[in-house]
C-alpha cells in the first residue's frame, strides 16, 4: 500500500520531461493516469527512483483533427475520448472503447498514452489502434519518429518505444465513407481487463465487405491484427455465414495464445473466434 | 528523499503541508487533512473506496500521489451535506437502505454524484456501470440502485 | 413464553437506520480513523513460502532504519505471547500449536514472521524489505486427496499425518437403505475455497496506561468480549484491566469473528513499548492471512425410489482446516455434517468427516459457515436424483418435505428444527414466478436453440447460535436497559452489529415494549467497558438471542417502573399502560404521567415504595433454549450463452421464511448481501493456490468480488412461521441469502446445459468453465 521512496519532477514541457529522463536513465519512470504505475508501486513490485509525471504538460492533452486524420495527445484521457464529440463524429470506435475500459475512475484519470505504453497484453486500446491503423508519435533524444499500430507491441508489457522516448500522440486516420465500427469484449471479472476483445473496421458497400480491418487483445501476448479473418471476408457479402467462416481464422497465425487462472487457451481461442464474428455481424448490421 | 510543500483546496479549505512524493493522496487527505471519511479497501485501485473527486473528476485517490494534487480542488463526503442539509444521494442510502457497514459509502455516494452529474436520468444499467468502480459487499448493490434512482427524482425536481 | 408487546407501533415497520448520519457524511469512525497521540505503527514481514524452515533472520538493518521503534520474531515472543486459540472441542482433534510469529517453521504462504514497529507507517513498510529471511523450503501440501494419502508430506510431523481429526455419524439403516433403493447416486462435489473481502481490512489499535495498568484494544472484531477474555491469556494480562472497543466495523461476514495474532502481537508491543500501537491490515494481507471460507470436497451418494423419495444418503466429507486452527477452524464443517439432510426427510444417514490439515491460510467462519455447503451438497444431489428419475425437481422436493404437523421435527443428524412450514413458501416462490408457465416457455424457447435454466434451492438452515451447549464459549447473550433520570433509555448489548442494523431494530423493540419515542432510545454496542458481558455477532444471532435478552430486561424495567408508577398514580401496575412516552390506568388517559417523570421519581429515590431500589437499570442474560431454523425457497432463471459460456440471470426470486420480522428494510437487505455473496460463490469466486502454495487470487485483480453490473435484482418475499426459540418468534436473517443462492444459480445452469447431457459444474461457473462443460458434452465426454 506504500511505495518506495523516490524523487518527483513534474515537467512542464516534453523537452523538459526528455531531458529528465536522459538524466535519470532507466531509474525513472513516466507517470501519466497512474492506474498501472502507482498500484505496482505500492505492491513495491516497482521502485522507480525518479517519477517523471507528464499530466502537467499541456501539449500533451487533447483531441483534433487535421488532414484527415485525429490527433490524440497520449495524455488525453480515456473519459475525454469516450465523451468527445470529434471521436463521436469521426471515429466512434475510438469513443465506444474508452467507454469499455476499467471503470469511471480509472476512465477519468486513465490515458491513452499511458495505457499504450504499458502495453498490457489485456488492455482494450491496442485492438481498436490496431484496427484503425493508427500512428504513435514518440520523441526522443534523437527527434521525434512515428510507429505503426503493427509494429508497436512487441511483447508482454514491452512496447517499440525506447526507454528515453516519450509518447506524444496517437495519430488515427479517420476512416472513409461506409465504414462502421465496433469494439466488444468479454472482460476477466475481475479486474475488467479483457479476456478477449475485438475491435473491428469494415467498409460496406451493398452488404459487400470492401475492407475490413479486426485488431485482437486480450488473447496473445502481443495484441493482433486477425489477418485471416480480414482477407477471408474481403469482397464477399457480410451474410452470417461468411461472417463466421471468416472469423473462424481469428486466431490463425497465432501461437503465443494467453493461458492464466482466468482463461485457458482453448477459451481464448474460442472468445477471439466468438467475438470477432459478433464483432463484425454487429458493425455490419 | 525531498519533501515538497502542497496546497490543495479539500472541501472549501486549504490545506498545505510539506509531503514525501510517495505519499498517496488518500493518506493526505485521511492523515494530513483529518478527514477520514474517505476509506482505503485495497491496493489495487479496485474497490473505489477511497473515491473523491478532485478538480471534478471522481477519482480513486489511492491511485494518485498527494503532490499531483498540488493546486487542486477536492470534495469528500465530509463536504457533500450542505450546512447540514444532506445531498439527495445521502438522502437516498438513508431512505433506501443503501448501506449496512458503511465502508463503502462515501466513495460510492461520491461516485454516484459524479454519476448524476453526467446523466442526471440514469436507467438501472446506467447506475449499474457507473457504479462498476466500487465494491459493496454487504448490500448486493439493489438498495444502491434504488438510492440513485431516489437522488436522481429528488434532484430533477 | 410471552408473546409480543401490543399494540405494535414499530415492530414490523421499514424504519430508515439511526447508524446512517454518520455513515453517509463521513463522519463515524473505523480504527483507522481513531488517532491517539504519539501512536506507534507496527507492520508485518509475511512468509513467502507455502511451507519451509526458517534457517535465519536479520533484522539489524531493519532496527537501524531511523523511526524504527523495534523489530520483533517469533522467537522474541514465544515465552510472552501464547498459542493463537481455537475453541473448538471435538474428540481426537489434534491441535497443533499456533505460535503469532513464526517459530522455526512457516507453514503457509502469509503466516507473520516478524513485526516492526515505527513512529509511520510508511517507514514500518519500508523497514519490512530490510529484514533478511533464509528459508529451506519443505515439500508443500495443497492438495486435500493428496494430503490425506500415507505418503504425504506431513504438515505437522508430531501429528504424523495430515488427518486432524474425523468424525462419523450412522443414524438409521443406511445400507439395508441403499440395497433396496430403486437408485443410487453418487457424486463428488466440491465447495471451493473462499475469501471473505469485508471492505474494511482488519485492523488493531492498543494502548497501555502504565499508570492505569490498563489496556485498551480497538479492533475491527464481531467479538469484543471473547477478544478481552483470550487477549488477557495470549498477553498474560489481567481480564479485568482489558477494555475492547469494536469501533465502526466494515464488515465482517465471519472473518472478524477470530481471535488473530495481529490482535496479541499489537496488544504485546503496546504493553512493552508503552504508546499506543496501531496496525492496519493492508488488502493484500487480507487475501493471505485472514481466514478463509468453505474449502470442501464432498463425495455423496444418495439412495433414491422411483417416486422420488429419498431413503439414504451417505457422504465422505474433506473439510481443509488450512495449516493452524483459528478460532472455530475445525467446527465450521461440523455445521455442514449436522445440516447435510437439508429441508428434507432422509430417515438414514452415515457420514465421515475429515478435517485436513494443508499449507493454507484457516479456514472458518465465511457468512453460512457450513451451511452453504450443506445445502449445496444436497441441494445438487436432489437435483441430479430429479434428473435421473425424469422427475420435476419441484415434485422430488415437495415428496421429501417434513409436513407442516410434524415440527418440532427430528433429522438424523440430531438437530431439531424448530418450526416450518416448506410447502407454503415454496408454494409462495413457485406462484411469484409463475413456476408451471415457466417450464412450458423453457421448452419453447429450448427449442429455439435456447439454454435457459431454472434453478431451485429449497433450504432449511440453522441459526439463532444457539444453546451454550452448541457454541464453544457460551451460545448466551446479555444486555442491560437503563432508564436515564431524564427518561432517555439506554439500550447496552453484547451483540456487536458491524453493518446489521441493530441500533435501528433493536431500538424498535424497545421503543414498542417502553412505550417511548425512538429517537429517545440509545442502542450501545462493542464495547467491554460500557457493556460488560456478551458474546457477539454471527451465525444470526443478533436479533434472536441478544435481541431477546435485551427485549427481556426491558420487561424487567419495565415491571419496575411500572409498580413506581402504580405507587405513584395509587394503581394497580397490571393496569398500567407505556405509551407516547406516557404511563396510564388502561382507559384513563387524562391521568397519564409522563415516562420521565417516574424515570426522575426512581432516581430521586424520596417516594419510592418500600419493595423498590432506587434507579431503574435491569440485566438479562439470555439462554436460548434451541437453535432457529429459517428456511425458504429460491428460484432462479438464467440464459447460458453456448458459444462462450457467459452467463445471464433473468429472474432471481427469494421467498424466505425468519419467523417474525423486526424491520423488512433491514431484513431485505440481508437478504440481497447474501444472495450477492452465495452468487459470488456459484459464479465468480474461488481462492486459488498453486502447486507451490502461493495464492494466485491474491488481490482484486484476481479474485472477483460481485460488482454492481454482476448482481441481479432480487424479487423477495416472505411467509412468517414464528420461532418458539424465543419471545418474538424471529430466526435471524443474517445468512439465509447465502446458504440458499449458491446451490440455486448452480441447480439453475445446470438445468439450462442439461438438453446436452450436463449434469454437474464445478464452481465457480466462470464462463470459461461453462464453454468447456458444454464443448466437452457437445464431444460426448463425459464429465
Amino acid at each position: 500500500m506504500i511505495p518506495g521512496s523516490f524523487e518527483y519532477i513534474a515537467p512542464s514541457s516534453v523537452d523538459e520531461a526528455l531531458a529528465l529522463l536522459k538524466e535519470n536513465g532507466e531509474s525513472a519512470k513516466l507517470l501519466a493516469g497512474g492506474h498501472s504505475l502507482i498500484p505496482t508501486m505500492k505492491l513495491r513490485l516497482a521502485e522507480p527512483e525518479v517519477i517523471v509525471d507528464l499530466n502537467r504538460i499541456g501539449a500533451l492533452k487533447g483531441i483534433s483533427e487535421s488532414s484527415g486524420t485525429l490527433i490524440i495527445g497520449a495524455l488525453t484521457t480515456h473519459y475525454e475520448l469516450e465523451t468527445s464529440d470529434l471521436a463521436h463524429r469521426k471515429i466512434p470506435l475510438l469513443a465506444q472503447t474508452a467507454a469499455a475500459i476499467g471503470d469511471v475512475q480509472v476512465r477519468n484519470k486513465g490515458t491513452i498514452g499511458g495505457s499504450l505504453a504499458h502495453a498490457d497484453p489485456a488492455a482494450d486500446w491496442p485492438a481498436a489502434i490496431l484496427a484503425l491503423d493508427a500512428e504513435i508519435k514518440a520523441v526522443g533524444q534523437g527527434g521525434e519518429r512515428s510507429i505503426k499500430a503493427s509494429d508497436f507491441f512487441e511483447d508482454l508489457y514491452t512496447t517499440a518505444i525506447d526507454p528515453e522516448e516519450i509518447i506524444t500522440e496517437i495519430h488515427v486516420p479517420i476512416p472513409g465513407a461506409n465504414t462502421k465500427g465496433t469494439y466488444l469484449k468479454l472482460p476477466q471479472i475481475a479486474s475488467g481487463f479483457a479476456l478477449a476483445g475485438v475491435a473491428v473496421i469494415l467498409t460496406q458497400v451493398e452488404n459487400i465487405c470492401q475492407n475490413l480491418a479486426v485488431g485482437v487483445t486480450g488473447v496473445s501476448s502481443v495484441p493482433y491484427r486477425a489477418a485471416g479473418v480480414e482477407s477471408d471476408l474481403r469482397g464477399k457479402a457480410f451474410s452470417s455465414d461468411n461472417i463466421a467462416a471468416a472469423a473462424e481464422k481469428a486466431v490463425d497465425g497465432i501461437d503465443d495464445v494467453l493461458e492464466d487462472i482466468h482463461a485457458s487457451e482453448a477459451y481464448r481461442k474460442n472468445l477471439a473466434k466468438v467475438y470477432t464474428r459478433r464483432a463484425i455481424e454487429s458493425a455490419a448490421s | 528523499m525531498s519533501k515538497k510543500v502542497i496546497n490543495t483546496k479539500i472541501n472549501g479549505t486549504n490545506y498545505t503541508a510539506e509531503v514525501e512524493p510517495r505519499m498517496l493522496l488518500i493518506h493526505f487527505i485521511r492523515d494530513v487533512a483529518g478527514l477520514t471519511g474517505s476509506h482505503i479497501g485495497c491496493e489495487t485501485s479496485i474497490c473505489g473506496a477511497c473515491t473523491a473527486i478532485v478538480d471534478g473528476m471522481a477519482v480513486k485517490t489511492c491511485a494518485m500521489l498527494a503532490i499531483q494534487a498540488d493546486g487542486a480542488e477536492i470534495n469528500t463526503i465530509e463536504g457533500l451535506a450542505e450546512n447540514g442539509d444532506l445531498h439527495p444521494i445521502q438522502e437516498g442510502f438513508w431512505e433506501c437502505h443503501g448501506l449496512q457497514c458503511g465502508f463503502c459509502t462515501p466513495g460510492m455516494i461520491m461516485a454516484a454524484s459524479q454519476l448524476l452529474e453526467r446523466n442526471p436520468n440514469p436507467t438501472e444499467s446506467e447506475i449499474r456501470h457507473g457504479l462498476e468502480g466500487n465494491l459493496c459487499r454487504c448490500t448486493g448493490y439493489q438498495h444502491i440502485v434504488n438510492a440513485v434512482q431516489y437522488a436522481a427524482q429528488k434532484m430533477q425536481s | 413464553m410471552a408473546t409480543l408487546a401490543g399494540p405494535s407501533r414499530l415492530i414490523g415497520a421499514p424504519i430508515k437506520r439511526r447508524e446512517d448520519p454518520r455513515l453517509i457524511q463521513g463522519l463515524s469512525h473505523y480504527v483507522d480513523d481513531l488517532k491517539l497521540v504519539n501512536t506507534l505503527h507496527c507492520a508485518f514481514l509475511r512468509s513467502d513460502y507455502a511451507h519451509a524452515e526458517i534457517e535465519n533472520i536479520d533484522t539489524e538493518a531493519a532496527k537501524r532504519l531511523s523511526g524504527v521503534v523495534t523489530v520483533i520474531t517469533g522467537e522474541d515472543i514465544r515465552e510472552k505471547v501464547s498459542s493463537v486459540p481455537c475453541a473448538a472441542e471435538i474428540e481426537g482433534l489434534k491441535i497443533p500449536n499456533h505460535p503469532a510469529l513464526a517459530v522455526g517453521r512457516v507453514r503457509f504462504v502469509g503466516e507473520p514472521v516478524a513485526a516492526v514497529v515505527a513512529t509511520d507507517p510508511y517507514i514500518a513498510r519500508d523497514a519490512l524489505d530490510l529484514i533478511e529471511i533464509e528459508y529451506r523450503e519443505l515439500p508443500v501440501v495443497v492438495d486435500m486427496d493428496k494430503a490425506i494419502e500415507p505418503d504425504s508430506p506431513v504438515i505437522f510431523e508430531e501429528f504424523g499425518d495430515n488427518i486432524a481429526f474425523t468424525m462419523p455419524l450412522d443414524a438409521g439403516d443406511v445400507d439395508k437403505a441403499f440395497a433396496e433403493a430403486d437408485h443410487v447416486i453418487s457424486h463428488r462435489l466440491v465447495n471451493q475455497r473462499l475469501i471473505p473481502i469485508a471492505m474494511e481490512p482488519r485492523g488493531v489499535l492498543a494502548e497501555y496506561l502504565r499508570g492505569e495498568g490498563t489496556l485498551t484494544v480497538w479492533s475491527s472484531t464481531q467479538i469484543p468480549h471473547h477478544l478481552k477474555t483470550f487477549l488477557s491469556l495470549l498477553v498474560d494480562f489481567p481480564e479485568h484491566r482489558i477494555r475492547v472497543i469494536a469501533p465502526e466495523v466494515g464488515g465482517a461476514f465471519g472473518s472478524k469473528l477470530n481471535v488473530y495474532a495481529e490482535e496479541a502481537v499489537v496488544a504485546y508491543l503496546a504493553i512493552q513499548l508503552g504508546k499506543p500501537v496501531k496496525w492496519i491490515e493492508k488488502r493484500g494481507e487480507n487475501f493471505t492471512s485472514t481466514i478463509h471460507g468453505r474449502d470442501q470436497i464432498n463425495y455423496v451418494e444418495i439412495a433414491v425410489n422411483n417416486d422420488g423419495t429419498i431413503t439414504g444418503l451417505r457422504a465422505k466429507l474433506l473439510a481443509n482446516m488450512g495449516a493452524y486452527y483459528q478460532l472455530l477452524t475445525p467446527i465450521i464443517p461440523v455445521l455442514t455434517y449436522l445440516m447435510i439432510p437439508g429441508a428434507y426427510k432422509i430417515p438414514n444417514i452415515k457420514l465421515e468427516l475429515i478435517g485436513v490439515l494443508t499449507n493454507k491460510m484457516a479456514t472458518d467462519a465465511y457468512r453460512g459457515a457450513g451451511r452453504p455447503e450443506a445445502t449445496y451438497i444436497i441441494e445438487r444431489m436432489v437435483d441430479l436424483a430429479a434428473q435421473k428419475l425424469g422427475m420435476d425437481p419441484k415434485d422430488i422436493r415437495f415428496k421429501n418435505f417434513p409436513q407442516p404437523d410434524e415440527f418440532p421435527f427430528e433429522i438424523p443428524t440430531g438437530i431439531i428444527y424448530d418450526s416450518g412450514n416448506y410447502q407454503e413458501t415454496f408454494n409462495k416462490a413457485l406462484g411469484i414466478i409463475n413456476y408451471d408457465d415457466l417450464r412450458d416457455q423453457q421448452s419453447a424457447r429450448r427449442k429455439r436453440g435456447k439454454y435457459v435454466g431454472i434453478g431451485i434451492c429449497t433450504y432449511a438452515e440453522i441459526s439463532g447460535f444457539g444453546p451454550s451447549i452448541g457454541v464453544a464459549g457460551g451460545g448466551w447473550e446479555s444486555s442491560t436497559v437503563r432508564i436515564e433520570r431524564t427518561g432517555k433509555v439506554t439500550v447496552l448489548t453484547g451483540v456487536s452489529p458491524h453493518g446489521q442494523g441493530q441500533e435501528t431494530s433493536f431500538a424498535q423493540i424497545m421503543a414498542d415494549e417502553l412505550g417511548v419515542d425512538i429517537d429517545d432510545i440509545a442502542v450501545i454496542h462493542g464495547d467491554t467497558g460500557r457493556q460488560p458481558q456478551g458474546i457477539g455477532t454471527f451465525g444470526s444471532r443478533a436479533t434472536p438471542v441478544g435481541g431477546t435478552a435485551m427485549l427481556i430486561a426491558g420487561r424487567q424495567v419495565k415491571d419496575k417502573m411500572a409498580k413506581l408508577t402504580a405507587h405513584l398514580l395509587e394503581a394497580n401496575p397490571d393496569d398500567l399502560v407505556f405509551e407516547n412516552g406516557k404511563i396510564f390506568v388502561q382507559g384513563s388517559p387524562a391521568q397519564a404521567v409522563e415516562f420521565a417523570t417516574v424515570a426522575a421519581a426512581a432516581h430521586n429515590a424520596v417516594n419510592l415504595p418500600p419493595d423498590i431500589e432506587p434507579g431503574l437499570e435491569a440485566t438479562h442474560f439470555f439462554e436460548p433454549e434451541k437453535f432457529t431454523n429459517p428456511f425458504g425457497a429460491h428460484i432462479a432463471i438464467v440464459e447460458v450463452d453456448p458459444d462462450t459460456g457467459e452467463i445471464d440471470i433473468q429472474r432471481y426470486v427469494a421467498v424466505d421464511d425468519i419467523g417474525h420480522i423486526i424491520n423488512p428494510l433491514l431484513v431485505t437487505g440481508q437478504v440481497h448481501g447474501g444472495i450477492a455473496q452465495g452468487l459470488g460463490q456459484a459464479l465468480y469466486e474461488g481462492a486459488v493456490y498453486d502447486e507451490n502454495g502461493q495464492l494466485l487470487t491474491g488481490s482484486l485483480m484476481d479474485y472477483a468480488v460481485p460488482k454492481a453490473t454482476q448482481v441481479p435484482s432480487v424479487e423477495n418475499d416472505y411467509t412468517v412461521t414464528p420461532s418458539p426459540a424465543n419471545p418474538m418468534g424471529v430466526k435471524g436473517v443474517g445468512e439465509t441469502g447465502t446458504i440458499a443462492s449458491t446451490a440455486c444459480i448452480v441447480n439453475a445452469v445446470v438445468d439450462a446445459l442439461s438438453p446436452l447431457g450436463v449434469k454437474d459444474i464445478e464452481m465457480p461457473l466462470t464462463p470459461n468453465r461453462v464453454w468447456q462443460v458444454i464443448e466437452d458434452a457437445k464431444k460426448g465426454v463425459s464429465e
